[in-house]
């Protein structure tokens, strides 16, 4: 659990720094000065939907800390075969970048108004999340025709888990990046879209994080077979 | 230079934001069935909840039944007593304490107390309350699968909960998993609202230190469930992984009726660990919105501004902070390394300096007051004996060596029901009682009210401290019948006996509370705007029941923060947050504008 600790603490630590600034050295039952001259009244300068996306995030990383720890102890089992991690997540990874990047040049071209970059440029966002997902797919198809499947080690079941619960927050950022497309081909200005378009960089830019934590992990998880033996049926159950 | 002013328009400056966009619906069903009003939200679930932790109440009654008078009913057999077991706790802490303290006045409380008109993402505020009650359905109907609702316990351990043999290791299981899957679901949904509408949708004045403590509450509370309910969700996905593709993240290798089952070497303490880096979260998920309600109870009725305010506010946060680093109290039974037991032991006794804090504040803000015994007051004074009592007995269990003797007896039943169910439903009912006027327009009744309280507080104290007692003689949770057990003394059955008959009474009146609510509705007493003379933005609204948009025309302006009660040299006992202040020396150079 010291992963998911380590996450929960740096997110404690951020509300609890930023409520001694708004909170620190005040007193508020002497406190009656005008409206006017109370410095702000702590809210961000940001619109509602940005501040929820953050603390979104705030939660999907939660999720995702917590997910890794429990992979980080269940790895210590005398069942666990390392999973070989196969090339294709190399490319998949390659299609991930590419969405991030190209989700960075809409939000630039949204910035300089140029409403055809945009099109252009989040249309490819999608296209290639859509390849990565194809791709993520492909590699499940691949892993299960070779006899790795879900139940055959808790490794593999949690190869699948990981991808499969990163998908589903893409596919979530696919429904919004649906709703920004169809809007900004039917529009002739970037104003209407510029906030989903920040919105939809932001949340590809984690999800890219996301995704490289995980392959990462996956990557550096040392290679070991399972320790099972016929004497030891009693801790790993029969052969599968 | 100095200037006087009588009115706000000297003091504010405009907007620089400007007002949210309302969607205001013309039916009736666009009103009060798909509504996107956050007050209205609030009483939906807060009516769902009710209705369900009514549900669990009647399954509590049956199985005080089974306890006090064993072999007596023949309905009651050991395997549907697990499942209401099971059903009532997981009810009652989930379905009814988080929905109604966070869906239900988080709703309702934080647009007004704040000064918004609404929620700041109404549309997904909706869907919220329409996901909730789907989990909720999908939870009652796993009474009716083939098998029954799940007899697992509410902690729902594996490998038992799975397995052949635990009443609904099928169907009521997954209903079971899946139901909490999608609160958690619905419940993000609100809880994004609830924080970013606290950050973002504050009137003009309302710094976060003029806050009431109900909001610094429900905003912690809220954070702490963002971040701990996921560790449910995740533990609910693999189990349901685990029963469904044989995957074995919590199933060891087992062996069932003399065949290896298809499970190797998975972890049931992995699982202990997610299940409680959620559960422990979860007990500050309810108690901190309790500790914001009493404090704000305690002062409007005391007349009195709540002591220490801005050592109420840290504790919140601090309590907040350290619930997280705790959760393996609840395992050491499970075993751990000595030293992570010493570590876990420490950090649970720590938190109890926060809380114990908050303690003395509401008791040195009661001292001299002018103390009304009003319905809310009552109960809010009920809250402190409890949880202290509750809390007093944490503070044992918190040690490993006291913990391992009394972790399966009913000392743990009594203890967490002390502090966890019996202490918040009071915060609850004197919630209710405070906030009902401004709801419906109407007050409850106060007799009826006062009769509730007594019968509540002293019937669940006749319930709770003799448990104590058994826990101490030995006698365990969780089993079916007791009888013929040579260390349990036959005074233990009498005991069981006479806690059950409080039961059923503790039971029986809280009809007459739902008899108040509906009564007062159509013939309750009109309470006006503020009958409690408070002075929180709610009881300023122009109209009670506030109408869509909570405030009229112009948005309130807040001045002062929300304790101003009993000043010296005020006339009237009370200033609401909004009253401009009367009088003002300033320089005039660029104010007001």
């Amino acid at each position: 659990m010291t992963t998911v600790l380590l996450v929960l603490v740096a997110i404690m630590a951020t509300v609890v720094w930023w409520l001694l600034r708004q909170t620190f050295n005040v007193s508020p039952w002497i406190e009656r000065r005008a409206i006017d001259d109370v410095p702000g009244d702590g809210a961000f300068f940001l619109p509602p939907v940005k501040v929820g996306l953050g603390v979104f995030l705030a939660v999907a990383t939660s999720l995702f800390a917590l997910l890794v720890s429990a992979y980080f102890m269940r790895m210590a089992g005398a069942d666990w075969t390392t999973l070989a991690v196969p090339k294709e997540l190399w490319l998949n990874t390659g299609a991930l970048i590419l969405s991030s990047v190209a989700m960075q040049w809409t939000r630039n071209a949204a910035k300089r108004g140029v409403i055809g970059q945009v099109r252009i440029g989040l249309t490819a966002g999608g296209v290639f999340t859509f390849c990565f997902l194809a791709g993520q797919l492909w590699v499940w198809q691949q892993f299960s025709a070779s006899g790795y499947f879900v139940f055959s080690n808790p490794a593999n079941a949690f190869f699948y888990l990981l991808t499969a619960v990163h998908g589903v927050h893409l596919l979530g950022g696919l429904w919004v990046w649906a709703k920004a497309t169809a809007k900004v081909w039917r529009s002739t200005e970037v104003g209407p879209v510029h906030l989903s378009v920040e919105l939809c960089t932001v949340y590809w830019h984690y999800l890219l994080l996301v995704w490289i934590a995980l392959f990462a992990l996956l990557l550096s998880t040392p290679p070991r077979q399972n320790n099972c033996t016929p004497d030891t049926v009693a801790i790993c159950g029969p052969a599968r | 230079m100095s200037y006087v002013a009588h009115d706000e328009s000297a003091f504010v400056r405009p907007p620089e934001i400007g007002e949210m966009e309302l969607y205001h619906p013309k039916t009736f069903i666009g009103k009060y069935i798909w509504s996107q009003d956050a007050k209205v939200i609030g009483v939906q679930y807060s009516i769902t909840a009710i209705a369900v932790g009514l549900v669990a109440l009647v399954l509590s009654g049956i199985m005080r039944l089974q306890l006090g008078f064993p072999d007596t009913f023949s309905f009651i057999n050991p395997s549907n007593y697990l499942q209401f077991v099971t059903m009532h706790g997981m009810i009652m802490v989930v379905y009814l304490l988080t929905a109604l303290f966070l869906g239900g006045f988080g709703n309702y409380l934080i647009p007004l107390m704040i000064g918004a008109r609404d929620m700041v993402f109404p549309y997904v505020n909706m869907i919220s309350y329409w996901v909730y009650l789907f989990a909720v359905l999908l939870l009652m109907a796993s009474f009716f699968v083939p098998g029954g609702s799940t007899g697992a316990g509410w902690t729902l351990y594996p490998p038992q909960a799975i397995l052949d043999g635990t009443p609904g290791a099928h169907w009521g299981i997954i209903l079971m998993l899946v139901s909490l899957a999608f609160f958690i679901i619905g419940f993000t949904m609100g809880g994004l609202n609830y924080v970013v509408t606290i950050l973002q949708a504050r009137t003009r004045g309302m710094t976060l230190m003029r806050m009431p403590l109900t909001i610094w509450g429900i905003f912690m509370a809220t954070i702490l469930a963002l971040l701990a309910f996921p560790a449910l969700f995740v533990s609910a996905i693999m189990m349901i992984l685990d029963l469904l593709l044989g995957t074995s993240f919590f199933m060891p290798a087992l062996v069932s009726k003399g065949q290896h089952l298809d499970y190797s070497g998975g972890s049931p303490v992995l699982f202990q660990h997610l299940f409680w880096f959620f559960g422990h979260p979860e007990v500050y998920i309810v108690a901190l919105p309790a500790f914001g309600i009493v404090s704000d109870l305690i002062a409007v009725h005391a007349r009195k501004n709540i002591f220490g305010y801005r050592m109420m506010v840290w504790a919140i946060v601090a309590i907040g902070g350290l619930s997280f680093i705790v959760w393996a109290h609840h395992m050491y039974v499970s075993g751990m390394n000595p030293y992570f037991g010493f570590f876990f032991a420490t950090t649970t006794l720590i938190i109890a300096v926060p809380t114990a804090l908050k303690v003395y504040n509401w008791v040195l803000t009661l001292w001299r007051g002018n103390i009304h015994l009003t319905v809310p007051m009552l109960f809010a004074i009920g809250f402190i004996f409890t949880f202290v009592n509750g809390g007093l007995t944490g503070l044992f269990l918190g040690n490993v060596t006291v913990d391992l003797p009394l972790s399966d007896t009913m000392f743990v039943v009594a203890h967490f029901h002390m502090v966890m169910a019996v202490s918040p439903i009071l915060v609850i009912f004197g919630a209710i009682y405070h906030w009902y006027p401004k709801v419906t327009g109407r007050m409850l009744n106060d007799t009826l009210g006062k009769f509730h309280f007594w019968v509540t507080f002293l019937g669940t104290y006749a319930i709770y401290y003799p448990m104590h007692y058994l826990g101490f003689l030995g006698v365990p949770r969780r089993y079916y019948a007791v009888t013929g057990t040579d260390f349990i003394p036959e005074s233990a059955h009498s005991l069981n006996a006479a806690m059950t008959i409080a039961t059923l009474i503790v039971g029986a009146v809280q009809l007459v509370f739902i008899y108040n609510l509906v009564r007062s509705y159509f013939k309750g007493k009109p309470a006006g705007d503020n009958p409690w003379q408070a002075t929180t933005l709610e009881w300023q609204t122009a109209h009670t029941p506030p109408t869509h948009g909570n405030f009229g025309p112009t948005l309130p302006a807040v001045y002062r923060w929300a304790y101003d009660y009993s000043v010296p040299g005020v006339e009237a006992d009370f200033i609401p947050q909004n009253q401009p202040p009367a009088q003002k020396t300033a320089r005039t150079e660029g104010k007001p504008s």
